[in-house]
């Protein structure tokens, strides 16, 4: 590994998860702005004909968009804060897990210590996410650098396979492409 | 004011292929009128009715979709007229109906029974919206309801009707899920 590769090892790139994404088959983002996804991910999303991104006015709409979209076989990532997550919970609760509806959700940890897993951080919202979603039964994934996204496709993919909801949590702060 | 269930057979009366999404009072009514495999019961979270509908209308353009909501539901997720004023879907309708109260909750007063939803809907760039009192003016809106390009909203001015809790448990059931699914061709 050369000195550019090493110095980049450790970041993750919104472009890396934007592939991974469109691997996966999503076409509906649903989204509220959150700082530590905005550069890296929303903005290329909202630029990438891709995708139909739609912006919403508080985090638990994005339960019934998605829900709805189902009925379409219509795949859609929710793109949020863990702040919103945590605003959402009572519909993550009812529409996703207790419908056991294929409901994607993208959860930036804002503030989260790079290299920190979640749990160990000093912010308290951070540091709770994780067992919620465990307690909750969704499974989970951390991405922090580039190396962690492959896994992103294939756990989008197990998620409408058994139709249940599943996180992927973003501890890195995405790059822009 | 008008009596809820016979809103509904009127506006039952004219139901061809449409989805229904309804919720709490009204669509334990509405299951009683018009039980059928193309009805989406909101269930999980309350107000999320119209969003629920939001994605089936974006999932199914082919359909006309119909969201019975209710007035305190509404104010739960008013940003959602902002988001449907934004995407715009040509194939979506919302109606709510407005009695001021928590009618599934005891009937306690919504914050306030004299909201202008309609108002809220046209400041949310919902252009064609109305407000119906009576049993016949909600007669002459209901073509308009199903078919006018949309977004439509209306806002229908109801009687209480019995206070809840009223059964969910037949209309949430996953059975009517797979229902729906089956009718609309999605594996």
């Amino acid at each position: 590994m050369n000195d550019e590769s090493a110095a980049r090892a450790g970041v993750l790139h919104g472009a890396a998860v934007i592939e991974q994404i469109k691997k996966a088959g999503i076409e509906y983002v649903l989204s509220v702005p959150d700082l530590h996804t905005s550069k890296g991910l929303l903005y290329p999303i909202a630029n990438d004909p891709a995708f139909k991104l739609i912006r919403v006015c508080k985090e638990d709409e994005c339960l019934g968009i998605a829900a709805g979209l189902s009925y379409g076989n219509k795949r859609a990532l929710i793109l949020v804060q863990y702040t919103g997550f945590l605003y959402a919970l009572n519909a993550i609760r009812g529409v996703a897990c207790e419908q056991k509806l294929p409901i994607a959700l993208m959860v930036g940890l804002l503030g989260k210590e790079a290299g920190l897993p979640p749990q160990e951080s000093k912010r308290f919202g951070v540091r709770i996410i994780e067992p919620i979603l465990d307690v909750m039964g969704i499974t989970r994934t951390c991405i922090e650098t580039d190396a962690d996204t492959p896994r992103i496709a294939p756990a989008i993919d197990e998620a409408w396979r058994i139709s249940r909801p599943m996180a992927i949590l973003i501890g890195g702060r995405p790059e822009a492409p | 004011m008008i009596n809820r269930r016979k809103a509904l057979e009127l506006l039952a009366s004219h139901i061809t292929d449409e989805i229904v999404v309804s919720t709490y009072s009204t669509a334990s009514d509405w299951i009683e009128i018009f039980d059928r495999p193309l009805n989406y019961f909101s269930s999980g979270a309350m107000g999320l009715a119209s969003s629920h509908g939001l994605g089936l209308a974006l999932a199914r353009p082919e359909r006309r979709v119909l969201v019975l909501d209710g007035d305190g539901s509404l104010l739960m997720n008013l940003g959602t007229l902002v988001t449907t004023g934004i995407v715009a879907p040509r194939n979506f309708s919302h109606l709510v109906f407005r009695n001021g109260s928590y009618e599934a909750n005891g009937g306690h007063p919504i914050p306030s029974p004299d909201a202008d939803f309609e108002g809220h809907a046209r400041a949310a760039n919902i252009h064609k919206t109305f407000t119906v009192s009576d049993l016949a003016s909600f007669e002459k809106k209901i073509d308009y309801f199903l078919h006018e390009e949309g977004p439509v909203f209306g806002c229908i001015a109801i009687e209480q009707g019995p206070l809840g809790p009223r059964s969910y448990k037949e209309m949430y059931k996953g059975e009517r899920r797979q229902a729906l699914r089956a009718a609309l061709g999605v594996g």
